[in-house]
C-alpha cells in the first residue's frame, strides 16, 4: 500500500512540476499567428497548385495578410478561385480586391500529323524535356509541339489532354484554372496564359516557329511565316512580329477577327465565336456577290430604260 | 597492358574501313558553314552576300574568348547568310558558298615538304599558340573545344606532359587511324609543337592495341626520341575520354569538376588536333578540311575521306554507294557518343570524325524493362557513379540530391545504357538531370 502511495505522490509531483514548467514555457515561446491567416486560408480553394506563385494556399494566405498590412492586395491573385475568392479575401482583410481578368491556357501549335510531316523517328525516352534537349524532334519544326505530354502530367486539374488524332494537347476551358503549371512544364514555351476575353471569345496566333518564311513553310502547313499581313490589317495595333512570329497582344485585341481573314497560312485561331471565320467570310462573300449582282441588275435596268427612252426619239426622227 | 582503372565496356569494334586508304572527297556544289562548330560563343560573319572567297579566306571571326574563327574550305561566291539544320537538329546561322573552281589563298603552303621544329627557331610558345588560335583549330575528337585555351593552362596548374589521344575507342571510326598511318611525320612535328607550346619535355601517345600497325610505325619513328613515348593500351571504351586516358597513361586520377586534366599535369590533345596544329603553324593552313570515316554495315564501300568542311553528308554517303534501303539511323560520330541526325544535308564540321549509318536492328532501341538492381551500370561507369540512381533521381526531379551524387562528373559516355540488360534509357534521364543541375550551379554562382 505504502509503495502505491509513494508512486502516486512522486508521479503526481513530477506531473505538477512539468505542468507548471510547460505552462510558463508555452507562454514564453508562444508563436503568435495572425488569426486572419486561418480565415483567409479557409476561403482559398485548397488546391495547393502553386499557381499564385506561393507554396500552396497556406503560403498565399500569409502573403495576403502581409500585403494587407502593408496596404494593398495588388499583384496577388488566386487563379483557381478567381475574382470571387479574391473579393472574399479582401472583405476578410477589410481591403478592396484588385480585379484581374480571368485567363486560360492556350496551346500555340497545330502541328498535327497532317499539317507537319514527320521526317524522323524518335526512339528515346518519351518526355518532351528529353526530346527537346537532344534535338528538334520528329519533325522539321524546331519550335513546335513534341506531343509527349509533359503538360498533361503537370496539370493537377485534368484540364489538358493530348488529342489522339492530332497528337497535340487540347485545353478543357471549363476545367483550366490558369495556374500555369503546363506553361512551366513545356520546354518549348508553346503554352501561354491568355485573357479569356469578352464572352470567352479570343483570338491567337497558333504558331511559335521562329524560322524564316521558306523554312517555316516547308516544316508545317499551318506555320506563321511572318508575312505581316495581319499586322497591317489590325486596326487596334495589337499585333506585332517578334522573332519571325506574329504575336497578338491579348490586352489590346478586340477579337474582331480581321487578321484571320487575311492570314494566308490560316494559323490564327479563335474560340467561342458563334460562327467560324470561314462561315463569316462565305456569308460576306455571298452578301457582296448579291449586292454586286443587284447593282449590276439595276445598272442593266437603268441602261435598258435609257434605251427605251432613247428609242422612241429615234423613231420620231 | 595498361588501361583506366574504373569501369568501362568493350563494344563490338566493327572497324570496317580500317585498311581503306584515304581519298580526297569531291568538292561540293554548295558548301555550308555553321557559325557554331565549337564549344563556346558562335563566330561572327565577316563576309557579305556576293563576296568572292578563296580556299582559306576568313568567313567568320571568333565571337568571344571561348570561340574560334571559321575559314572557307572552297573558293566561290557567298550565296547567302541564312540558317541550316545542324547536328543538333535545330536551325542555326550559317554561311552558304556557291563553289566555283578551287583557288587557294596564297599564304597557304601547299607543298608536301616536311617542316621540322628544329628548322624554325623563331617559333616561341606564344607564337605557336597564337598561330593555332588564328587558324581556328578546335579539338578534332568531337567535342570541339578551342585548342588555344587548352594550351594556356590556368596559373594555378602546371603542365608536366602532353598526352596525345590516338585511342579511337569508338566502334566503326577509323579516321584517326588512317591519319596516323598516312601522316605520321607531320603528327610527330605537331606533338613537338604542342610540347613546346605548353613548355614541357615529355609526351605520350596512347594507342589502343587493336591498331598494331600504328603502334609499330610510331615506335619505329620515335626510336631515337625517348622524350615521346608510345603507350599501347588495352581496348576499352571510353578510353578516349580525357580523364580515362590520363589515368591509363600516367596513372593519375583527375578530381571531380571543376578540375581538368591539367590540374594533374596533363594536357590531352587528339591526334587529329596534333596534325591540325602542324598544318596551322608550319603551313599557315587554317582548319578547313579533316579526315572523315563513312561507315556502316549496310554501306556498300565504307571508306575514309579527306573532306572539305561544309560538304553535305549525303554527298559522302553517295560516294560510298548511297544510303541503304529501309529505315536507317544517321550519326555524326560513332554509335556510342555520336549524335543522331534528322537530315542528310547536315554539313561536315570541325568535330565530325565520322558519318555512321546504322541499319535494321542496330538502329532501333529495345523496349525498356524494369530495373532489376543488377548494378551492371555501376560497374561499367568509368567515373565511379551510380547511373541507376542518377536516372531515378533525375526522373523524380531531385536536383539537390543529384548534385550531391556528383552528376556533374558524368561524361555522358553511355556505358551504363550500353551495358543495361533491361535496356533502360539511363543516359536520357541522366543527361537532363546533368543539364538542369549545371544550370542551377551556374545561376547560383552568378548570384554570388
Amino acid at each position: 500500500m505504502n509503495v502505491i502511495l509513494t508512486a502516486v505522490i512522486v508521479l503526481g509531483a513530477v506531473g505538477l512540476i512539468a505542468a507548471v514548467v510547460l505552462f510558463f514555457v508555452s507562454k514564453k515561446f508562444a508563436v503568435k499567428e495572425d488569426p486572419r491567416i486561418a480565415l483567409v486560408n479557409e476561403v482559398l480553394p485548397g488546391a495547393n497548385c502553386g499557381g499564385c506563385g506561393f507554396p500552396g494556399c497556406g503560403g498565399m494566405a500569409s502573403a495576403c495578410v502581409k500585403a494587407a498590412d502593408s496596404g494593398s492586395l495588388e499583384g496577388l491573385n488566386c487563379p483557381v478561385g478567381g475574382s470571387a475568392v479574391m473579393s472574399q479575401v479582401a472583405s476578410i482583410l477589410g481591403m478592396e480586391a484588385a480585379v484581374s481578368d480571368p485567363k486560360v491556357a492556350v496551346v500555340r501549335c497545330n502541328g498535327s500529323c497532317e499539317n507537319r510531316p514527320r521526317i524522323a523517328e524518335y526512339d528515346g525516352l518519351k518526355t518532351c524535356r528529353v526530346v527537346h534537349s537532344c534535338g528538334a524532334g520528329e519533325t522539321g519544326c524546331g519550335n513546335g509541339c513534341l506531343g509527349c505530354g509533359d503538360c498533361v502530367a503537370a496539370c493537377k486539374f485534368d484540364a489538358i489532354h493530348i488529342n489522339p488524332s492530332t497528337g497535340i494537347p487540347e485545353v478543357d476551358e471549363e476545367k483550366c484554372v490558369a495556374c500555369g503549371a503546363c506553361v512551366k512544364a513545356c520546354p518549348r514555351n508553346i503554352i501561354e496564359l491568355r485573357l479569356k476575353g469578352k464572352n470567352n471569345r479570343r483570338v491567337w496566333v497558333g504558331c511559335v516557329n521562329q524560322d524564316k518564311g521558306p523554312a517555316a513553310m516547308k516544316a508545317c502547313k499551318v506555320s506563321c511565316i511572318a508575312c505581316g499581313k495581319c499586322v497591317k490589317e489590325c486596326k487596334f495595333d495589337a499585333i506585332a512580329i517578334q522573332g519571325n512570329v506574329s504575336y497578338i497582344d491579348d490586352e489590346k485585341c478586340k477579337a474582331c477577327r480581321a487578321c484571320m481573314k487575311v492570314c494566308p497560312r490560316e494559323c490564327i485561331y479563335d474560340a467561342n465565336f458563334p460562327k467560324s471565320i470561314k462561315e463569316v467570310m462565305k456569308a460576306e462573300a455571298e452578301r457582296k456577290a448579291a449586292a454586286e449582282a443587284k447593282a449590276k441588275a439595276e445598272a442593266e435596268k437603268s441602261a435598258a430604260q435609257n434605251v427605251t427612252e432613247t428609242k422612241p426619239k429615234e423613231k420620231e426622227e | 597492358m595498361r588501361t583506366f582503372r574504373i569501369g568501362g565496356v568493350h563494344p563490338e569494334e566493327n572497324k570496317l574501313s580500317h585498311e581503306v586508304a584515304t581519298v580526297p572527297a569531291e568538292l561540293p556544289k554548295q558548301a555550308v558553314f555553321p557559325l557554331s562548330q565549337h564549344i563556346g560563343a558562335p563566330a561572327k560573319p565577316v563576309v557579305e552576300r556576293g563576296q568572292e572567297v578563296k580556299v582559306g579566306t576568313l568567313l567568320a571571326e571568333a565571337g568571344g574568348f571561348v570561340s574560334a574563327p571559321i575559314y572557307s574550305s572552297v573558293s566561290g561566291k557567298v550565296a547567302k547568310i541564312d540558317t541550316v539544320v545542324d547536328a543538333t537538329g535545330y536551325r542555326k546561322p550559317a554561311i552558304y558558298i556557291n563553289v566555283v573552281g578551287d583557288e587557294w589563298e596564297e599564304s597557304i603552303d601547299r607543298s608536301d615538304k616536311l617542316e621540322t621544329l628544329a628548322a624554325h627557331p623563331e617559333l616561341t610558345p606564344e607564337e605557336i599558340i597564337n598561330r593555332v588560335k588564328v587558324a581556328g583549330v578546335t579539338g578534332m575528337g568531337g567535342a570541339g573545344f578551342p585548342t588555344f585555351i587548352k594550351l594556356t593552362p590556368p596559373p594555378t596548374a602546371k603542365a608536366t606532359c602532353v598526352i596525345i589521344n590516338a585511342v579511337e575507342c569508338e566502334p566503326y571510326i577509323t579516321s584517326d587511324y588512317r591519319l596516323m598511318m598516312e601522316k605520321s611525320d607531320e603528327i610527330i612535328v605537331g606533338i613537338d609543337l604542342l610540347m613546346k607550346a605548353v613548355k614541357v619535355d615529355k609526351g605520350y601517345i596512347g594507342i589502343e592495341c587493336n591498331k598494331p600497325k600504328a603502334i609499330d610505325l610510331f615506335k619505329q619513328k620515335l626510336a631515337s626520341r625517348p622524350e615521346i613515348e608510345v603507350v599501347p593500351l588495352q581496348q576499352r571504351y571510353p578510353q578516349g575520354g580525357e580523364k580515362q586516358l590520363v589515368d591509363a597513361v600516367i596513372r593519375r586520377q583527375v578530381p571531380a569538376p571543376p578540375a581538368i586534366p591539367v590540374n594533374v599535369g596533363a594536357v590531352v590533345q587528339n591526334v587529329g588536333t596534333a596534325f591540325a596544329v602542324y598544318e596551322a603553324v608550319m603551313k599557315h593552313k587554317p582548319l578547313f578540311e579533316r579526315y572523315v570515316t563513312v561507315t556502316g554495315k549496310k554501306i556498300a564501300h565504307p571508306g575514309n575521306f579527306l573532306v572539305r568542311m561544309g560538304t553535305p553528308m549525303i554527298q559522302l554517303i553517295d560516294a560510298c554507294g548511297g544510303m541503304p534501303e529501309g529505315d536507317n539511323k544517321l550519326l555524326a560520330g560513332g554509335p556510342m557518343m555520336g549524335k543522331a541526325l534528322t537530315s542528310v544535308e547536315v554539313p561536315v564540321c570541325k568535330g565530325t570524325n565520322s558519318v555512321t549509318v546504322l541499319s535494321g536492328d542496330d538502329a532501333k532501341r529495345k523496349a525498356p524493362q524494369p530495373c532489376i538492381r543488377c548494378a551492371k551500370c555501376v560497374s561499367a561507369c568509368p567515373m565511379g557513379l551510380e547511373p541507376y540512381l542518377l536516372a531515378k533521381l533525375s526522373d523524380k526531379e531531385e536536383w539537390g540530391r543529384l548534385e550531391k551524387e556528383m552528376i556533374t562528373s558524368c561524361i555522358e559516355c553511355g556505358s551504363c545504357q550500353f551495358t543495361c540488360p533491361a535496356h533502360r534509357p539511363l543516359l536520357d534521364n541522366i543527361r537532363i538531370g546533368k543539364t538542369t543541375v549545371m544550370g542551377i550551379i551556374r545561376s547560383r554562382s552568378a548570384k554570388k
